[in-house]
C-alpha cells in the first residue's frame, strides 16, 4: 500500500498545520513561556526591522540583564487582542511595549504586573505622563516617550494672506486667521475626525481647550468645541474629508501645499517638502490646549514564573532609562518622557521645543480616573462630532446622545 | 479490518480538517456569546453563562436595525447589479470577435487585485476633495458628492464598489454557464423567426436558469460577510451610515480599546445565521436541479 503513508502525511501536515493555526498566539509566544530560556519583547514598532537601532537597544538591554532577548512586532492596533490571546493561553511576553491608553485595560484584565510588584521604577518619567499608565492607584510600566498633537502651518500661505502665526492664541485668532487664508483663495485647515480612536483623539484638544470634561460629553463647553469644528466646515475652512480622514490622508492633504494649517503629530516632523512651522493648538479662552498624550509604555506582563518578572522588570527598566531612552525617541521623533533627556533632545534640535511644550501640558486620555472607562466614552463622543459635522444631528442633540450612551455604557 | 483503516486514514483529514476550522471556531465563537465576558474572564476564565443576554443586548441596539437595513440593501443592490452586469458581459463576450479573449482577461483583473488595494482606490477615486469622480462632475458642471463622508452617500459608494468587485466572478461562472448551451437550440429559434431578445429571453435565460440560481446564492453568502471593502472606505461611518453586521462585529469586539467579546460574537452568529438560511436554500435548490 503506497497510498496509506502518503495519507498519513498529508493527515499529520493538515493536523499540525491546524495546531500551529489555532495555536498562533502561542507559537510566537513560545520564548516567553516559562519552558524556553528567550525573553520575548514585544512591540508596535514593525518599521524597524532586526538591523535596527532600536533592536540593537532591545539587546543590549538583555544583555546588560544577563539573558537573550526575541523581539516581535506587530501593528499597533493587532497588538491588544495579540496579548490578550497569548495571555489567556499562558504564553504572554516577558516585556510589552503598548499603546498608553490600552495599559488601564490590559491592567483590568490582569495581563500586566504593577510596578511595585516589580520593582520597575518610574520615578524619572513626568507624571502628567504616567497618569495613562495608572490604573486602580498602580502604575504599570514606564513610558517610552510621548507624542501629541500641535499645529503645523505652511509658511508660504501665511505669509501670502498676511497672518502672523505667532498672534494665534485663542480659538478667536485661529478663526480670524482661517478667514484671512480662505479669502486669499487658500484652503484653511485639515485634520482627522474619522469614526475611530484617531478621531476622538484629534478632537480632545479642543474639547479639552473649552474646559470640557469627559465625565460630561454634554456640557456647554463641549457643545462649544463641536461647533467651533463645525462652522469650519460650514464656512468652507475646513474640507468635508475630514470626515473621513486619517490622520495620515489628513497629512497628505497638508502634503500638497494649499492648506495653511493641520493638526497632527511629532511623527509628521520633517516630512512636508516645504517650509513649515508648528505652533501649539490653542485653547478657546487663549493660551495652550491640553492636547492627548500618543505614544508607548514598557510594561512588565505577568508570567506563570515570577522568577522571570525580575529580570524582564530589568529589561523594561533599561529600555526606558535615560541612557538608552534618547536614541530610541530619536529614532521614533518622540519628546521624551524624562526631564533631562529632553533638555538633550531639544539641545539638539530646536524645532522640537514646542512640542516638549506641547507634552508638557498633554493629558493621559485614560488618565482623570477614568481607567478602562475612557473606551466607553470615546467611542459615543466620536459618534457624535461625526453625527454633527455630517449635519444629521445638531450639535448639542449629538452629545447629549453621546452622553447617555457613555453613561449607560457597561 | 485492514481495509476498514485504510478506509478511516483516507477519512481523517477531511475529519481533521472540518473539525479543527470548522467545529471549534463555531463553538467557540457561539460560546463567546452566550457568556458575560469581561477582559479580565476572557484571559482568566470564568465568564458566566448568560443564555441569550447578548443577543438580547444587540437586539436591543438601535445600531442593529441600521446595521440589518445596510446588510439588506447593500446585498440586495450589489447582487442585482453584479449578476445584470456580469450576464449583460458574458452574453457580449459569448459572441467571439477579434481580441475577446483579451479583454475578458482584463475584466478579471478586479477579482485578483488584492481587496485592500481596490478599497484604497476607491476611496481615493470618491474622496470629496481630491477624487477623480467629483472632479469630472464639477468638469460637466455637477456639484460634487460627499461620497463617503455624507450619510446620504456612504452606503451608495461602498456598494458601487462592492458591485465592481464582483462583476468578474458573475462574468466567469455566466460565460462558462453560455457556452454550455448548445448551438442549435439558438439556430432552431432564429429560423422560427425569433429576434436576438427573444432568443435571450425565452431560450438563453431559462436555460441559464440553474448557473444562475448558483451564481447568486454564492454570491449572496460572500456579499453578506463583506467587511474589508467597506472598513477601509469609510469604516462604516459616517456616524454608522454604511454599517453592516459584518463590520458592526468587528467594532464591537475589535473596535475601541475594550473589546467587547460577548455581543460582537452574537452579531456574528446571526450573520451565519442569515447565511446558513441561504446555504440551505441553495442546496435544495441544487437537489431539484439533479432530479430534474
Amino acid at each position: 500500500m503506497n497510498s496509506a503513508p502518503i495519507t498519513h502525511r498529508f493527515a499529520v501536515a493538515l493536523v499540525a498545520a491546524g495546531l500551529a493555526l489555532s495555536a498562533c498566539s502561542s507559537s510566537t509566544g513560545d520564548a516567553g513561556g516559562p519552558a524556553g530560556g528567550k525573553f520575548a519583547v514585544w512591540d508596535p514598532y514593525p518599521q524597524f526591522d532586526g538591523g535596527s537601532e532600536w533592536v540593537k537597544v532591545i539587546e543590549d538591554c538583555g544583555r546588560q540583564a544577563g539573558v537573550e532577548v526575541e523581539r516581535q512586532a506587530y501593528d499597533t492596533s493587532d497588538l491588544t487582542n495579540k496579548v490578550l490571546l497569548a495571555a489567556q493561553q499562558g504564553v504572554a511576553p516577558n516585556v510589552l511595549v503598548v499603546d498608553n491608553p490600552v495599559v488601564s485595560t490590559l491592567a483590568e484584565a490582569g495581563v500586566l504586573k504593577a510596578n511595585q510588584d516589580t520593582g520597575l521604577d518610574a520615578s524619572q518619567a513626568s507624571t502628567n505622563l504616567m497618569a495613562a499608565a495608572e490604573s486602580e492607584g498602580k502604575a504599570y510600566g514606564v513610558p517610552i516617550g510621548a507624542n501629541t498633537l500641535a499645529l503645523y502651518y505652511n509658511k508660504a500661505v501665511l505669509t501670502a494672506a498676511g497672518v502672523d502665526p505667532a498672534s494665534i492664541t485663542d480659538w478667536a485668532a485661529l478663526d480670524a486667521a482661517l478667514a484671512k487664508v480662505v479669502a486669499a483663495g487658500k484652503k484653511g485647515i485639515t485634520f482627522s475626525a474619522i469614526g475611530t480612536e484617531e478621531g476622538t483623539f484629534q478632537f480632545l484638544p479642543w474639547f479639552w481647550g473649552a474646559g470640557a470634561q469627559l465625565t460630561d460629553l454634554s456640557s456647554a463647553q463641549a457643545v462649544a468645541a463641536v461647533e467651533l469644528w463645525k462652522s469650519w466646515l460650514d464656512k468652507g475652512y475646513a474640507p468635508n474629508s475630514v470626515i473621513g480622514n486619517t490622520q495620515t490622508t489628513s497629512w497628505q492633504e497638508f502634503a500638497t501645499g494649499e492648506y495653511a494649517f493641520a493638526e497632527n503629530g511629532t511623527w509628521q516632523l520633517g516630512k512636508a517638502g516645504f517650509e513649515y512651522g508648528v505652533i501649539p493648538i490653542p485653547s478657546r479662552a487663549g493660551g495652550v490646549a491640553p492636547a492627548p498624550t500618543g505614544g508607548e509604555v514598557v510594561t512588565v506582563p505577568a508570567q506563570d514564573d515570577t522568577g522571570r518578572e525580575a529580570t524582564a522588570a530589568k529589561i523594561a527598566g533599561c529600555l526606558t532609562g535615560a541612557d538608552t531612552v534618547l536614541a530610541t525617541d530619536t529614532a521614533l521623533t518622540y519628546v521624551s518622557a524624562v526631564e533631562s533627556v529632553r533638555e538633550r533632545q531639544v539641545a539638539a534640535n530646536p524645532e522640537l521645543a514646542v512640542w516638549v511644550d506641547a507634552v508638557k501640558s498633554a493629558k493621559g486620555r485614560t488618565g482623570d480616573g477614568l481607567g478602562t472607562r475612557y473606551p466607553r466614552i470615546s467611542q459615543p463622543l466620536w459618534t457624535a462630532v461625526q453625527a454633527a459635522l455630517t449635519g444629521s444631528k445638531a450639535p448639542a442633540d449629538a452629545l447629549k446622545d453621546a452622553q447617555a450612551a457613555a453613561a449607560t455604557a457597561k | 479490518m485492514r481495509k476498514n483503516l485504510v478506509g478511516w486514514a483516507f477519512l481523517s483529514p477531511i475529519v481533521a480538517y472540518l473539525l479543527l476550522f470548522y467545529a471549534y471556531p463555531l463553538v467557540t465563537t457561539v460560546d463567546l456569546s452566550i457568556r458575560d465576558y469581561t477582559v479580565r474572564s476572557f484571559v482568566r476564565g470564568g465568564a458566566p453563562l448568560t443564555g441569550f443576554e447578548n443577543y438580547l443586548t444587540v437586539f436591543a441596539d438601535p445600531t442593529f436595525r441600521t446595521a440589518l437595513l445596510n446588510t439588506v440593501l447593500f446585498t440586495v443592490v450589489s447582487l442585482v447589479f453584479q449578476y445584470g452586469i456580469g450576464l449583460a458581459m458574458a452574453v457580449f463576450f459569448s459572441r467571439h470577435f477579434r481580441l475577446s479573449a483579451t479583454l475578458r482577461a482584463l475584466f478579471l483583473v478586479p477579482w485578483l487585485l488584492p481587496l485592500i488595494v481596490s478599497a484604497s482606490t476607491w476611496a481615493w477615486l470618491l474622496n470629496s476633495e481630491a477624487g477623480v469622480v467629483n472632479a469630472v462632475l464639477r468638469f460637466v458642471g455637477v456639484d460634487g458628492v460627499h461620497w463617503l463622508t455624507s450619510p446620504d452617500w456612504s452606503l451608495v459608494s461602498v456598494t458601487i464598489a462592492n458591485i465592481w468587485i464582483g462583476i468578474p466572478f458573475n462574468l466567469v461562472v455566466l460565460y462558462s454557464g453560455l457556452r454550455d448551451i448548445p448551438a442549435e437550440v439558438h439556430e432552431a429559434s432564429a429560423l422560427d423567426g425569433a429576434n436576438s431578445w427573444q432568443s435571450f429571453r425565452h431560450v438563453t435565460f431559462p436555460l441559464l436558469r440553474a448557473v444562475s440560481t448558483v451564481t447568486l446564492l454564492l454570491g449572496l453568502v460572500y456579499t453578506l460577510k463583506v467587511f474589508d471593502i467597506i472598513w477601509i472606505m469609510t469604516r462604516g461611518g459616517p456616524s454608522g451610515s454604511s454599517t453592516t453586521l459584518a463590520t458592526w462585529s468587528y467594532e464591537l469586539g475589535f473596535g475601541n480599546a475594550l473589546p467587547r467579546f460577548g455581543p460582537s460574537a452574537a452579531v456574528g452568529n446571526v450573520l451565519i445565521l442569515i447565511a446558513l438560511v441561504a446555504g440551505l436554500v441553495y442546496v435544495r435548490a441544487q437537489r431539484k436541479q439533479e432530479a430534474s
